[in-house]
């Protein structure tokens, strides 16, 4: 048990108090281009993001769908290292105080080096870790790793998780819990499942943590509709539209859009 | 780095190799699949329609045949091929995909989805879901599609939709991220026959468990021929299945040296090649911890073969831990090497071999001067080579008609 609360628990508490959902926004660093990367996260900032989701792109991201998988390739072409990354971050942390989780592949994380990836990830800045092919179980001795290191180690749940796995899943995480919408790979799409909210229900009452929902969400009444229903929205390919199509600004535009939608203004 | 507890996480592992490091989304659909092929096993119903189906319609067993102007080349011997070319479809593949294709009907599983690097993969399991009446969807890399256009018409034939994938490096790798996202997608109905003993737990166990009827009958034939056990057995590694499938009765037979060949395409200080266990470091690939072919920042390197079969920056985990403890040697040949060796066995046994297989023949050729009067060489001959004519016909700048 930490001391004092953790800047992701802080986020959720803080947009709970006013019955209202976290704004959990990701970005691959380095997309479209290198110095993008300050301005795209102070503008998040700004836009009213609680929590900034930072890709580090790998070259096989076999959970994403066509536009992360075109960020990220568009990324590592722009030379984007992991060192690179944590610099980004350690500058990040410099200007603002808002939550940051690291999201990523476990090689990258591996070839670094589990420890020396958590400690260097925890000093400049990062709050959280969140791999997509780490489901719980897999390898205890790295999600100690992780867990060791102060870093809060951010777990997926999805439609086809089986109930009783839940609180085995949220036992092993911290910070929130990630509930995927839909069964497939990230990206963005026309409408979202009608038992989402069931699903969503069910998990927050089996799990104590905060549950944010991500995959598929992509339009400012989709994310206010999540709010209803979970601790947290979280929306990636999307945003990465925007960012392509309008640059920072058009990007930053899109967030306020979903923030206002998500606080009902 | 990794810790592995008791029971069920440690059996999906081999040492510190393997695992399950996929999406969450996959897990249930791999705990269903491990409960599903216990209960296969033990079913003696699964076992006699799986052994009737390799009899009469793979044509098991497969000879081991004395090759013996090969066996004067090598200078050693004598030399036994293991023919898996003369399978239903023409390789080694057929032996998992029907295997996995009753282990998917038992689990009402009507849809299968496959990767392929050759086609020879793809082939067998459009094979298999003709035979069983399932639909059939093959992921196979752009270049591939390409360079092995036969298979591709092939696969079609036997009613298979082939996707063509165009992101990375267009080849096998990028073939399995693209199965595997269909799989995440659609896990539901779906079965995803993967083409090697390669991916998340229990697909490198089960796979190799469907191959090692190559091992065991090389085993039992060569008792039968020689009276004693081969002084080595060699065959070419990719991901690894003809070799893991052909290794593993022998395992336990520490004389028996087991040797597996890696494609080391322009040569292995060039940069381009598939040497995963010869030039790799471990990493996590495709649900596996293994050796894999990186980068300095744990990007995935591009892997180069003329080998569509071999050309993968990935290997099954079980290798990597035969390699680690020193049961099995794993070695490297070029290019231009195997296209040699391509030539050489077709001239002197009448047999065109797979450009995959040409590796392991190629290597045979080096071995003479070790195993001279050490006793009986097996080679699996993994595959039949009339998919890659026309290839190596352009290589050599003319047509196959000219």
């Amino acid at each position: 048990m930490k001391a004092t609360v953790s800047r992701i628990s802080r986020a959720f508490q803080d947009r709970a108090q006013g019955g209202k959902a976290a704004l959990i926004p990701y970005v691959t660093a380095g997309f479209p281009d290198l110095d993008v990367t300050d301005r795209i996260l102070d503008g998040l900032v700004e836009a009213g993001a609680d929590i900034i989701e930072l890709g580090i792109p790998f070259s096989d991201p076999l959970a994403d769908g066509p536009t992360i998988q075109a960020s990220s390739f568009r990324a590592l072409q722009n030379g984007v290292r992991v060192e690179w990354v944590l610099e980004r971050l350690r500058a990040f942390r410099s200007r603002h105080d808002v939550a940051v989780v690291l999201f990523t592949y476990l090689n990258p994380v591996v070839h670094y080096g589990p420890e020396r990836f958590c400690r260097d990830a925890r000093q400049a800045g990062a709050d959280g870790l969140l791999l997509t092919d780490l489901p719980a179980g897999a390898d205890p001795g790295l999600e100690e790793t992780v867990r060791g290191s102060g870093l809060e180690l951010i777990r997926l749940l999805a439609p086809t998780t089986p109930l009783e796995r839940v609180p085995e899943v949220a036992a092993g995480g911290s910070g929130f819990l990630y509930y995927i919408s839909r069964t497939g790979v990230t990206g963005a799409s026309a409408e979202l499942r009608q038992e989402l909210a069931n699903e969503v229900a069910q998990v927050r009452e089996a799990a104590e943590l905060p549950v944010a929902v991500g995959f598929g969400i992509s339009t400012p009444e989709q994310a206010a509709s999540v709010a209803g229903i979970a601790d947290g929205v979280v929306v990636g390919s999307a945003l990465i539209h925007a960012l392509e199509a309008g640059g920072v600004e058009g990007a930053v535009e899109f967030v306020r859009a979903l923030r206002d939608a998500m606080d009902g203004a | 780095m990794t810790q592995t507890k008791v029971g069920m996480e440690s059996s999906h592992r081999f040492g510190v190799f393997g695992g399950r490091y996929v999406p969450e989304t996959l897990i249930a659909a791999l705990d269903e699949l491990e409960v599903a092929y216990e209960e296969a096993g033990r079913d003696p119903g699964f076992t006699e329609e799986l052994e009737l189906l390799l009899k009469d319609y793979v044509g098991r067993p497969s000879p081991l045949y004395r090759a013996r102007r090969l066996e004067e080349a090598v200078g050693a011997g004598p030399v036994y091929l293991k023919r898996e070319d003369l399978n239903h479809t023409g390789a080694h593949k057929i032996n998992n995909t029907v295997g996995q294709a009753l282990l998917a009907r038992r689990m009402g599983k009507r849809r299968i989805i496959a990767e392929t690097g050759a086609g020879q993969h793809g082939v067998a399991t459009a094979t298999a879901c003709a035979l069983f009446d399932m639909e059939c969807v093959v992921y196979m890399g752009a270049e591939d599609v390409e360079r092995q256009a036969l298979n591709v018409f092939r696969m079609r034939l036997l009613g298979a939709t082939v996707v063509p994938v165009h992101s990375g490096t267009r080849t096998l790798k990028d073939a399995t991220n693209e199965a595997i996202r269909d799989w995440v997608t659609n896990v539901r109905d779906t079965h995803y026959i993967i083409g090697s003993v390669v991916g998340p737990a229990p697909f490198p166990r089960m796979v190799r468990d469907f191959h090692a009827v190559i091992g065991r009958e090389t085993r039992a034939e060569i008792l039968e021929r020689e009276g004693r056990l081969p002084a080595a057995v060699v065959a070419c590694v990719g991901g690894g299945s003809n070799a893991m499938g052909i290794f593993h009765p022998f395992v336990d037979d520490a004389a028996v040296a087991l040797v597996g060949v890696e494609a080391a395409g322009e040569g292995i200080a060039s940069g381009r090649h598939s040497a995963t266990l010869t030039a790799g470091t471990p990493g996590v690939l495709h649900g596996a911890m293994s050796y894999l072919l990186q980068d300095d920042d744990g990007q995935v390197a591009p892997a180069h073969s003329v080998s569509a079969g071999l050309d993968y920056p990935g290997v099954g985990p079980e290798h990597s831990h035969l390699k680690d403890t020193g049961r099995a040697t794993y070695v490297s040949v070029t290019d231009e090497e195997a296209l040699a060796a391509f030539d050489t066995l077709a001239r002197l046994e009448g047999i065109i071999p797979a450009l995959e297989t040409a590796h392991a023949v190629a290597h045979l050729l080096k071995m003479g001067e070790d195993y001279r009067d050490r006793g009986p060489l097996v080679l699996c001959l993994s595959g039949r080579g009339d998919k890659d004519v026309t290839h190596v016909a352009k290589l050599r700048g003319r047509t196959h008609e000219s």
